[in-house]
């Protein structure tokens, strides 16, 4: 029996629950930017198997822009981070609450 | 199937523990070995340029990219003693609306994920047997379909790359800076 399209839909939706859990729970910025990541490859894993459901190419292709985007969010994402870090010593998100109203 | 199993349950497993971690070193470690298991479904999908790139740009480069802020950044911990300090004189009911608004949004996606597993109306989605998509459709449609959005890519690449560089260069030139206040580094 070989696995269906509710399958590959299921295991996406926990990949993505647990990356959405990990952005609220965790106070760690670079623990938050990996949870992004793990929401981004459920969704990309959504893409692949609607792709192969509908037998067309187009979801590998949006896959590949995804990564692109991912790639560019790690990197703006991670220099921010840096830049913080060299302000406060700190990587909890809490202690940047200097704009907060 | 039971390759779709042991993928399915390599990845979720290697995800919870990427958010279950202190150390944020263990977490990227973690998170490799969950794309790793992915690549292995693409597989499975027959998707192979989406295993390849899986392996080379996420788990070579983007992770990489991370391990090397991790260690550079050398806080291998969540809460450093100045964070403990300052979270004692906070007030504790600060993050009180935070976790409730995360745990009803967790329960929201558990009680989706629940509705999803059990009202399909009995069309369980087989794949229709097709061929493995070659590289070469995905070549093609890329560079006449997809040629604009293409080409948007590289310049927000590009976009990335010079604003990358400036957030995390060190400030050694003077006089034109970005109202930082003038400390020791920025001495003529």
């Amino acid at each position: 029996m070989m696995p269906t399209l509710n399958d590959y839909l299921v295991l996406s939706a926990i990949l993505f629950a647990i990356g959405t859990a990990g952005v609220f729970v965790r106070r760690n910025l670079i623990t938050i930017l990996l949870s992004i990541e793990i929401m981004l490859n459920a969704v990309n894993l959504t893409f692949v198997a609607f792709g192969r459901a509908l037998g067309a190419v187009d979801g590998q292709i949006l896959v590949f822009f995804v990564m692109t985007v991912a790639a560019a969010e790690a990197a703006v994402g991670l220099a921010i981070v840096i830049d913080l870090f060299r302000h406060r010593e700190s990587l909890n998100p809490d202690s940047f609450a200097s704009l907060k109203w | 199937m039971t390759s779709f199993y042991l993928f399915g349950a390599v990845a979720v497993g290697a995800s919870l523990l990427v958010i279950a971690q202190r150390n944020p070193v263990y977490s990227v470690l973690l998170l490799i070995a969950s794309f790793g298991a992915l690549s292995g479904l693409y597989v499975l999908l027959d998707a192979p340029f989406v295993a390849v790139i899986q392996i080379i740009v996420y788990a070579g480069a983007i992770m990489v990219l991370f391990l090397f802020v991790v260690m550079l950044l050398n806080a291998p911990h969540e809460d450093t003693e100045q964070d403990l300090e300052r979270m004692a004189s906070r007030r504790p009911a600060a993050a009180g609306g935070v976790r409730i608004f995360g745990g009803a949004l967790a329960a929201g996606l558990l009680v989706e994920l629940w509705w999803a597993l059990t009202k399909n109306g009995g069309e369980s989605g087989v794949f229709p047997g097709g061929a493995v998509s070659s590289v070469r459709t995905i070549g093609r449609s890329l560079f006449t379909d997809y040629a604009f959005a293409f080409e948007v890519t590289s310049v927000l690449i590009l976009v990335a790359m010079v604003g990358a560089v400036v957030l995390a260069r060190r400030e050694v030139v003077t006089g034109l800076g970005r109202g930082r206040p003038p400390g020791p580094r920025t001495l003529k």
